[in-house]
């Protein structure tokens, strides 16, 4: 198969400190892939880096066969790659629906190139009214009860699951997550990630994600990639790669046993 | 049945309240036409504001409007008064369009200054360019309208009539550019640009057709100041003519499109009534209002109207 996303050689250095050092990733469509590593480690650099918001020193990013090193966030958005953040962004002052409908508006606009349409325009990769996309997102992200809050006051795990409906809202071909359950309650942490899943698979979405929760990573991604240090320590499946002696003595460290012992418990 | 929208019932009463007003008390008629005019500055004003810009230069625009109608009644002999208004909003427009490559690049108070620099720079311009009549600047001819004169003394209350037609047109366009992708955009802008670049939209792209609009809307508001009160001069772009047009603004609130036009209203009567009676500290009593407005309807006049709506539905 033939990859939607293929970094060769990335290098990225802040001053005297290298977040990246020859990353070379490639990754096959409709798959899921976890990013774990230290604080540091380098993963948010190698997002940054694939969504636009840094330049790679050195090295080159292909999605889907297309040069996308040097394009701004903004295109590579229209190419099919979007993201969700480690702080969540979004439209504070406006309410949960306001934020889906600004969300869907630049749909239209962008597939459109349009600025003046309005609300009864039917959004494309939806074939529906803007308003009537927006409600229906709303459902699928049981986002609905906060329907009329301000995002501003929305509880962290709310606020988490409406930013990652926002970069679900372009319909992008692949879905980068920078952890999406950090500052999340444990309980919530499963529902956010299986609403996202759920949504992600149903569409076919390729997605990425960071997180530092092994037991999250084990139970969703079909590949795991373990930074350290701004290289790639270790690259496969969870099982391999969590089993991995030098990821357990640098990136994971007392989680795994945790984690082991955890899936004894469901087990039983 | 689909509901009335209120926005577009609210102006249409406005816009029979004022014709009715108009011609009831001829002696506001100069009063009233000025408002509106200046109303349509803020009008776009608030577009910039909604969008977390704040320009200390919209005087620039305004100035530029007025000017425009000056001149080409003065150099060219031009008096169709909507031929001037499309004047206005042209010379505005496109004003804007060339400074908003510039402009767009900035946000908070490096575009409030850059906008107050460059309103300055037109001020300084006009101030010595003795064709244009330097500091006193020069008379403006009444216009006509189909070759019929139009404002001035004896027909104030058909130039007022074509001030309340053109408000009420800009703010109909207006209302329904708020509802547009575009329009929608500017709080989200003021909010998160991060956010707006990364669902795959140019910030900067909407940050200037917002420029333009507002240019046009001051051009267009410079146009209407120009033939109502017959005398432009310089101090169309001084800095304390865009100081008046945020303080209108945030008298007005940012609520709807009719709240500007009623701001510039109550600023004008609040002000010719505390020049009457206090000729050496009227800014004192302007200065008051504005602070009473603040701690009582920090979200401008126009949030009476919500008050008073809620109550009525509670």
């Amino acid at each position: 198969m033939t990859p939607i996303l293929n970094a060769q050689g990335l290098c990225k250095k802040f001053g005297a400190v290298t977040a990246a050092w020859g990353i070379s990733i490639s990754v096959e469509p409709d798959t899921v892939v976890g990013l774990i590593g230290t604080n540091g480690a380098g993963k948010t650099t190698f997002v940054n880096m694939v969504t636009g918001y840094l330049k790679p020193d050195a090295g080159n990013i292909h999605f889907k066969g297309q040069d996308v090193t040097a394009l701004h966030p903004r295109q590579i958005t229209r190419l099919g790659i979007c993201r969700s953040f480690q702080i969540p962004q979004l439209y504070d002052s406006l309410t949960v629906l306001e934020n889906v409908v600004v969300a869907l508006g630049i749909v239209l606009h962008n597939s459109k190139r349009s600025w003046w349409a309005r609300s009864p325009k039917i959004v494309p990769a939806y074939g529906t009214p803007l308003m009537v996309a927006a409600e229906m997102m709303l459902d699928r992200f049981g986002l609905r009860s906060y329907r009329t809050s301000r995002a501003r006051v929305l509880p962290e795990g709310v606020r988490k699951l409406l930013d990652i409906a926002m970069a679900l809202a372009v319909k992008p071909e692949m879905l980068i997550l920078d952890e999406p359950t950090s500052g999340v309650s444990t309980d919530e942490k499963f529902g956010i990630m299986d609403t996202v899943m759920s949504a992600a698979r149903s569409e076919g979405v390729t997605v990425l994600f960071v997180e530092h929760d092994m037991e999250i990573v084990s139970r969703y991604s079909k590949r795991v990639i373990a930074f350290y240090e701004g290289r790639i320590l270790a690259d496969g499946a969870p099982a391999h790669v969590l089993g991995d002696p030098d990821v357990r003595k640098y990136v994971v460290g007392g989680q795994v046993a945790a984690l082991s012992t955890s899936k004894e418990t469901t087990r039983a | 049945m689909k509901r009335l929208d209120p926005t577009l019932l609210a102006l249409f009463v406005a816009l029979l309240a004022l014709l009715v007003l108009g011609f009831l008390l001829p002696k506001w008629l100069f009063l009233l036409t000025l408002s509106l005019g200046k109303g349509l500055v803020v009008l776009g004003l608030l577009l910039l504001l909604r969008t977390g810009l704040v320009s200390f230069g919209q005087g620039l625009f305004y100035c530029l409007g007025a000017y425009a109608v000056g001149s080409l009644g003065q150099f060219f002999g031009i008096k169709d008064v909507l031929l001037l208004l499309l004047t206005g909003v042209a010379v505005g427009s496109s004003v804007a369009f060339l400074l908003g490559f510039l402009m767009a690049k900035y946000r908070e108070i490096f575009f409030a200054m850059l906008s107050l620099a460059f309103s300055m720079i037109l001020y300084g311009l006009l101030v010595r360019t003795a064709a244009l009549g330097s500091t006193d600047g020069f008379n403006v001819a009444p216009p006509t309208l189909f070759g019929r004169p139009i404002g001035g003394e004896a027909h104030q209350y058909a130039l007022f009539a074509l001030a309340c037609v053109v408000a009420f047109l800009t703010a109909l366009m207006m209302h329904t550019y708020f509802k547009t992708v575009l329009g929608r955009l500017s709080p989200a802008i003021r909010d998160n640009e991060i956010r707006v670049e990364y669902m795959g939209a140019s910030v900067r792209h909407a940050i200037h057709v917002k420029y333009v609009i507002a240019g046009a809307l001051a051009g267009l508001g410079g146009a209407l100041t120009a033939m109502t009160v017959g005398h432009i001069d310089p101090d169309l772009a001084y800095w304390t003519t865009s100081g008046e047009f945020i303080f209108v603004a945030i008298l007005s609130g940012t609520g709807s499109v009719i709240a500007p036009f009623l701001g510039s209203l109550v600023f004008e009567i609040i002000r010719t009534y505390a020049y009457q009676y206090s000729p050496n500290t009227w800014q004192l009593v302007v200065g008051s209002a504005l602070l009473l407005v603040i701690v009582f309807f920090p979200a401008g006049l126009w949030s009476v109207f919500g008050h008073l709506r809620r109550r009525g539905s509670a």
